[in-house]
């Protein structure tokens, strides 16, 4: 028999029950429209930090400095006149002497400070480093350059800007080539720097107006030429002096695998320079290596939660067509009767399945689709639609309950005619 | 005359119940020819019900053989009666038997569908039928909006729309008023002279004699088998 007849024939039988049909696929349709959905805002989520930590580079190793409660002085309840801390010089040195297999090392001077242009003025971060930062965050140059290695060389006042503070501050005019001030030293803005979302556009001239980079980065050595290392953060009428030579440090790693053993030989390091922990090393690769893990767990609790919501479907579905094949024992008799194998009786229960849970799945799959749009329109989460997660769901959701369907339809098929026929 | 439409030898029929052994028909032998009317009578248990089963290939014989149209279907699997039951039977009960969700033609079109025959063909066999049963005004409705005597009507057709070798009808009067029932005996009758051949189930002695023979079953063996009133063994 040729199949199109086939489901003619199961379509008709359903649209005799609607509303019955519509309960049973609302089985499925839960099951795979809650699959789609969650695997959507877990691989959103997923993405989210696989993005955050391949920024950092998984060839990199950051160390930060911490400030820690100084307990030897906060003791005797006078307070520090200058409170040292975090990394220094020496253990730039000491680390670029003794970590094994480092290719670069970019030294790194976190500040906040007023900036200002005309009679415009924000107060944003400042990044001091090396011409080597670049190339560590993986940004993209929008317009003009980094500063260069010359520029560190001479201590020349030149800056780069983000693409979100271009925008704030020089709106109206080209930032290239002007002064700006950041707490009342001049610097010239040499180029305009994105953010790593950013080297996905394609667009060539107003790429600047997207991003969300809103630091100033200068050379470190001019910065150090003029300032020095002492801090003098200003907060709440008290003023804190701080004297931290180095906020942050990048340590470049060669080979992924060498990254463990450069571990290692920093914490040794730095275990040796620092009496206290006032530092903190942060390996992408180890947060790459857990992400994966968490991405693990998570993909069984939601093949778990996905395997049930589809199995309480498919025996949803098993229930509806064992209570239709024993309510339509009569025609079951008949068309044996008038020449229908058992072939055939099973073909028409398992068509009526097929039908239900593939249109069930489909509906799952549009509603699947939509909720994590919602979820991102409304509450700024990120999801993303996979193909997978849609093929994954569907067939899942299909063959569950075709396997789920072959029972009733077989009892239906291996009915006595005789006593079928005779069934009020 | 004498082409042997239905040949049952020996037929033993037995059916296990729980630890209880029936013996619903103790080996009889029945000969019904081509063109023949047979009427088959007997008190409820005499195995009259099982002779139409097995005839109609619904069932299996204990022991013996059937051969329909010379053709030995005693060994057939069920997948082979199933084609014989689409190709060469035609069924008429009581209870008519009509799929309540399909229209008069997609009832009539049943048999035909199982043995593939396309939509188009199917279609036009049927509304030939139905117009015959004078069912012309009806084609579209289902079994539900339509009399007693049309639900039969559509049946006879769709008994008929495979040309069967044998007609089996089953107390086919016996939910109709004695009018209708009346028209739908005459329909009978008008395909028994075409030639059909035709074995029918019923207690009604009136209904008998319309026939050319009967046969009465009693306790699972055939008392008597009376052609025109006169008897032959």
């Amino acid at each position: 028999m040729r199949p199109e007849r086939m489901v003619k024939l199961a379509v008709k039988n359903l649209s005799q029950y609607k509303l019955r049909a519509g309960l049973t696929m609302l089985g499925i349709i839960f099951g795979v429209c809650s699959v789609v959905a969650m695997l959507s805002v877990g691989e959103g989520a997923n993405l989210e930090i696989q993005e955050k930590i391949q920024r950092m580079g998984s060839q990199n190793i950051l160390i930060r400095s911490v400030k820690v409660p100084s307990d030897e002085d906060g003791g005797r309840g006078g307070r520090p006149l200058i409170a040292a801390y975090g990394l220094t010089y020496e253990d730039e040195a000491d680390l670029s002497r003794f970590v094994p297999n480092l290719v670069a090392k970019t030294p790194i001077k976190r500040l906040r400070y007023d900036v200002r242009f005309k009679e415009r003025r924000l107060q944003t971060d400042v990044v001091a480093t090396t011409p080597w930062y670049l190339r560590v965050q993986n940004y993209r140059m929008v317009r003009g350059r980094f500063f260069s290695s010359a520029d560190m060389e001479f201590g020349t006042p030149v800056c780069v800007i983000g693409t979100r503070l271009a925008r704030m501050l020089f709106a109206g005019f080209d930032p290239i080539g002007q002064t700006m001030t950041i707490d009342s030293e001049a610097y010239t803005v040499v180029g305009i720097v994105g953010d790593i979302a950013q080297s996905e556009l394609t667009v060539s001239n107003e790429l600047w107006l997207e991003g969300e980079n809103q630091a100033v980065y200068i050379p470190l050595r001019t910065y150090v030429q003029k300032r020095g290392d002492l801090f003098i953060q200003l907060s709440e009428g008290s003023g804190t002096f701080e004297k931290i030579e180095l906020h942050e440090l990048i340590l470049t790693i060669d080979e992924q695998e060498n990254v463990v053993q450069a571990v290692d030989a920093t914490r040794r390091v730095l275990r040796e320079n620092h009496k206290k922990e006032d530092y903190s090393i942060i390996v992408p690769l180890e947060l790459i290596r857990q992400a994966r893990e968490t991405r693990r767990l998570f993909n069984i609790v939601l093949g778990s939660i996905a395997a049930i919501s589809l199995i309480v479907g498919g025996i949803g579905i098993m229930n509806i067509m064992l209570a239709t094949v024993s309510e339509r024992t009569r025609e079951i008799g008949i068309r044996r009767a008038l020449g229908a194998r058992r072939r055939d009786i099973v073909l028409q229960f398992l068509m009526e399945t097929l039908i239900l849970s593939i249109s069930g799945g489909v509906i799952g799959l549009v509603f699947g689709a939509i909720i994590p749009m919602v979820i991102t329109a409304s509450t700024n989460v990120k999801t993303v639609l996979t193909f997978p997660a849609f093929a994954v769901a569907f067939t899942v959701s299909v063959t569950v309950s075709v396997v789920f369907g072959i029972y009733p339809a077989r009892r239906a098929a291996l009915m006595d005619p005789i006593d079928a026929l005779r069934h009020e | 005359m004498s082409e042997p439409i239905v040949e049952l030898k020996s037929a033993v029929k037995e059916y296990v119940n729980g630890s209880l052994r029936v013996t619903a028909l103790r080996g009889i032998d029945l000969r019904i020819d081509r063109g023949e009317y047979a009427v088959i009578m007997g008190a409820s248990g005499s195995g009259k019900s099982t002779l139409l089963n097995l005839l109609g290939c619904l069932d299996h014989l204990t022991s013996g053989n059937y051969l329909l149209g010379g053709e030995d279907i005693s060994n057939l699997t069920d997948d082979e009666l199933s084609e014989i039951r689409s190709r060469r039977l035609g069924f008429i009960f009581q209870s008519y038997n009509l799929i309540p969700q399909l229209n008069v033609l997609e009832n009539i079109e049943v048999p035909l569908f199982y043995q593939g025959i396309p939509e188009s063909a199917a279609r036009v066999t049927a509304e030939r039928l139905a117009k015959r049963m004078g069912l012309s005004s009806r084609l579209r409705h289902k079994p539900m909006e339509l009399s007693g005597g049309q639900q039969q009507r559509v049946a006879i057709a769709r008994s008929l729309v495979c040309d069967p070798l044998l007609m089996l009808a089953d107390e086919p009067t016996g939910n109709l008023d004695s009018k209708t029932g009346h028209e739908i005996l005459e329909l009978i009758d008008e395909l028994h002279a075409e030639g059909k051949t035709i074995v029918m189930v019923t207690h009604d002695d009136d209904i008998a004699h319309r026939a050319q023979r009967v046969v009465r079953f009693m306790d699972g063996e055939i008392i008597s088998n009376v052609w025109n009133g006169e008897a032959k063994a």
